[in-house]
């Protein structure tokens, strides 16, 4: 990990902290001629989030973030997948992931800049929405969940009905999905909008981008409660992630997030990303 | 570590022979997978001699060097007498950094060794060392991404004047042993559904068999075989879903009853879960002349956690005996039914004939992944005994009755729920690493790993853009005196227990290689090559290579008439991940948890692939 930015943000921590006089900083201020770059790890086919033709709300974010930084935007595509990380950010072969859960500990986190939750889709003809996983029309309808198949893990959802011996009509879509199509995720909302399931629980980002860009009518209702006991939470706090020991970056990326707060929500919406609550601000 | 020497009796090794073990020994010149292959001899065990005196072709066509998978050499000039003067002959680098799990082949006096992505195929002139040629494939490299455990490759196979392998991204590829063109390329898995290929193809008569990877994506598992000469497909048997897909017909006789009924496939899952099921094949086959039937184990169900999948879930963790030419199944045993820890059912099966309450049975010998050693009929999938050879908690033994393996109940993990102790931990007792066997010592040589895991609670992941939180499973050395995280066993297999063992400190994730000279060769994570008295397991000689060894030995005679020992050096694969993939040892559950039984590996080796050749002065 070498990259010209991160000894950039280095330069600028060690200014900071020195308070160093302006004839010194003038001195030491990178050449403005110089590149400065932004180096963003992500996946290439992975709409709503991102594309490597730049298409997702992620993709957009990291423009705004470059373009605050005056510096030139950069990918390292890789898919979002077991060994992500692994391979891009502490390979070092680039310096921030745009969308991490604020839970994520393998990486060092920024503020959130939004908190969405696993909804319930449905079309108008299921009649009301159901808002828990206690519906009791849950025993008889055909049910879509998002399935991953390892770490000993699976979506939340598909954890709740486990849990409730709800499984013969549940339905798994693996989160993987085609890599060949341009939107993978797409067959549990396909599923329910051409009627082949009742009702998806869908991570909502997704759900609201696909909600957004089809003729079906559906309806999207976040479930609750946020968190089922012991502790299996639907509603994630996300935010960007570097690597553990890039303070620097990290604080600099918090100062962006708060000077586009707006800029970032006006974008969610137009992707019809679904946010449970204002975004939490600890600072 | 301490070397264990159990005694044993002079008259109980010299009662066996295997199978196939000198199938290929008819002479200088490779035999073709295209000729039929001899009758094999009469099933009668003969004293203190092995029944197939046909010399060693000096060769290494496959990974598992016979059919019968014995990995047992008749070369005996390296013994035990002189072993201690093993030198290094020749190097290569192969300049890949990532777990290298392959065996060399060496057919014709040229060497061929296969890498991991980018699965290079290096031709290398056995008398000189040197690069003939080297072929790439160029697998595409978004299947970096898509491979669950590091992206090894587990080998290449030899027949029909080809070198075939399976590449990362999915293709099976056949390269002209001689020129280094490609002959054929027959793109059998998909990337963009989740499916990769690093298993090593088994040649069996004119068939390549192949089977996918991916039981973590949502796979969909086969076994597929082409033809050698033109790379099209002959055949392929589901492992999951409705009889005609599965290629269970008329001829199928499994020998217990829950193996009988139709379409078990599909009804032993909810809904139509079977289609995203798993049960992969990224493993060792067996093949046997006699019957005409090709033996292999399928892998863990899908998804791992079996709260989403009541019922049997066939056919993971299974035993087919197939028809190598149609691929009709014969019999099916399931290893794990509906498997909750993970173990993965791909392991080898070595073919012997074994005197068993004073009859020879024709048996496959399997040291399964959920800590049994089984000894089964292989004319029907009888399990004849299923014994323990390391620590057990998470099961109470296989009901011989029913074949049914019998489970801890306290030992099921729950979401949310912390349950501690469950042993062998989810790589199981042994993962893919291939014991070997010696008709001269009547026991089988076990590299295997004593990892127990703690199944804890939660913690947050990301996939695709999709937040979740999962089991955090740690690995440790398994909590018994003594205890450490590997072992290399020597299994008695007439009677059903240990003749010695050797404990090392790391997982023993090297494949193994014994020979006529009565010398067994492993290798260490942190890189030390050994050899080791076949018959009491004392360490005659080490060598210290330059990473951790994770592949398979091998032995070969040379154009000089010498015998010789290559293996190659570079760590990685699940266990060695946290090496060749930089992970982050403060994170205890990257790697699926194996990084927490792994802390020290770091400091131990580093990586780096590159070819070792041995030979006496």
């Amino acid at each position: 990990m070498s990259s010209r930015f991160h000894r950039l943000a280095a330069l600028a921590a060690v200014v900071a902290v020195a308070g160093a006089s302006a004839a010194w900083r003038a001195h030491q201020r990178p050449d403005a001629a110089t590149p400065r770059v932004l180096r963003v790890c992500a996946d290439p086919n992975n709409l709503p989030f991102s594309n490597a033709r730049g298409e997702g709300f992620e993709n957009r974010i990291a423009q705004m973030v470059a373009k605050d930084f005056d510096a030139r935007l950069e990918y390292t595509w890789w898919s979002q997948r077991r060994g992500f990380i692994r391979n891009t950010l502490n390979a070092g072969t680039c310096d921030v992931i745009i969308g991490v859960p604020t839970s994520l500990d393998m990486v060092l986190r920024t503020q959130p800049y939004y908190r969405s939750s696993y909804v319930f889709v449905t079309r108008p003809d299921f009649g009301t929405p159901p808002r828990t996983f206690d519906d009791p029309r849950f025993a008889r309808v055909r049910v879509g969940v998002q399935m991953i198949g390892d770490d000993g893990a699976n979506s939340p959802p598909a954890m709740a009905f486990a849990r409730r011996g709800i499984v013969r009509n549940v339905r798994g879509f693996m989160i993987y999905g085609n890599n060949a199509d341009s939107l993978p995720q797409a067959p549990i909302m396909d599923a329910v909008a051409n009627d082949s399931i009742d009702v998806a629980v869908v991570w909502g980002p997704l759900a609201g981008y696909y909600a957004g860009r089809t003729h079906a009518k559906l309806q999207l209702t976040p479930v609750s409660p946020q968190i089922e006991l012991p502790f299996l939470p639907f509603v994630f706090d996300i935010a960007m992630g570097v690597r553990r020991r890039d303070t620097t970056l990290r604080n600099r990326l918090n100062a962006a997030l708060e000077r586009h707060t707006a800029d970032v929500e006006r974008l969610l919406d137009s992707y019809g990303i679904p946010r449970v609550t204002a975004t939490r601000r600890s600072s | 570590m301490s070397t264990t020497a159990v005694a044993w009796p002079l008259l109980v090794f010299a009662t066996w022979w295997c199978t196939a073990c000198a199938r290929d020994a008819d002479g200088a010149p490779p035999q073709s997978a295209r000729d039929p292959i001899a009758t094999p001899s009469a099933a009668v065990a003969l004293p203190n001699s092995i029944p197939n005196d046909a010399p060693d072709d000096g060769q290494w066509l496959r990974p598992a060097k016979d059919f019968a998978s014995t990995r047992y050499s008749k070369l005996d000039q390296i013994n035990t007498g002189n072993v201690a003067r093993l030198g290094v002959a020749w190097t290569f680098s192969t300049a890949v950094n990532r777990g290298h799990e392959a065996a060399p082949l060496v057919v014709n006096n040229t060497m061929y060794v296969i890498t991991p992505y980018p699965n290079v195929l290096y031709a290398l002139d056995l008398a000189t060392g040197s690069k003939k040629w080297e072929y790439r494939p160029k697998p595409k490299a978004a299947s970096q991404g898509v491979a669950c455990c590091d992206v090894v490759n587990r080998g290449a196979a030899y027949a029909d004047g080809k070198i075939v392998f399976n590449t990362l991204d999915g293709n099976t590829v056949a390269v002209d042993a001689n020129t280094g063109r490609e002959v054929w390329r027959t793109q059998l898995a998909d990337i963009n559904k989740g499916e990769t290929i690093t298993m090593a193809p088994l040649i069996a008569k004119n068939k390549v068999l192949v089977g996918n990877s991916g039981g973590e994506m949502g796979i969909r598992g086969w076994l597929t075989a082409l033809d050698v000469g033109t790379g099209k497909v002959a055949w392929r048997a589901y492992h999951t879903g409705p009889d005609a897909d599965v290629l269970i017909g008329p001829r199928f006789k499994p020998y217990y009853a829950s193996e009988q009924g139709t379409d078990l496939g599909v009804k032993s899952w909810p809904g139509d879960a079977w289609k995203i099921g798993g049960a992969g094949m990224w493993g060792w086959i067996s093949f046997d002349p006699a019957t005409n039937l090709i033996f292999y184990g399928t892998a863990n169900p899908g998804p791992w956690n079996p709260d989403q999948r009541p019922g049997d879930n066939k056919w993971s963790t299974t035993i087919f005996a197939r028809d190598v030419d149609t691929g009709e199944a014969v019999w099916a045993y399931q290893l794990s039914p509906h498997d909750l820890h993970d173990y993965d059912g791909i392991n080898e099966q070595i073919l012997l004939d074994l005197p068993i309450n004073g009859q020879t049975r024709k048996v496959l010998v399997r040291p399964e992944r959920n800590g049994y050693i089984y000894i089964i009929d292989r004319t029907n999938g009888q399990v004849l005994s299923a014994d323990p050879y390391g620590y057990i908690t998470s099961t109470r033994g296989v009901d011989l009755k029913t074949g049914r393996l019998i489970y801890e109940p306290s030992k099921y993990t729950k979401q949310g729920e912390v349950v501690r102790e469950i042993c062998p931990a989810s790589p199981g007792m042994k993962d893919w690493q291939p014991s070997a066997f010696s008709p001269r010592t009547g026991l089988l040589y076990v590299p295997h790993q004593t990892l127990c895991e703690d199944a804890e609670s939660v913690e947050a992941n990301y996939i695709m853009g999709t937040p979740y939180v999962g089991m955090n499973v740690k690995m440790y050395a398994a909590p018994v005196p003594g205890g450490t995280r590997g072992e290399f066993l020597a299994w008695d297999l007439l009677k059903r227990k240990p003749a010695w063992s050797i404990r090392e400190d790391l997982p023993v994730w090297s494949g193994t290689l014994v020979t006529a000279g009565d010398v067994a060769f492993y290798g260490t994570m942190d890189g030390w090559f050994k050899a080791v008295d076949a018959r009491d397991g004392k360490v005659l000689w080490q060598f210290r290579t330059g990473s951790g060894i994770i592949a398979q030995p091998v032995t070969y005679r040379g154009p000089n008439n010498k015998q010789y020992v290559a293996v190659l050096s570079g760590v990685g694969g699940w266990s060695g991940a946290i090496v060749a993939g930089d992970l982050d040892p403060r994170d205890s559950s990257a790697a699926l948890g194996f990084v927490n039984a792994m802390r020290d590996l770091p400091s131990k080796t580093q990586k780096g692939g590159m070819l070792y050749v041995f030979a006496l002065p």
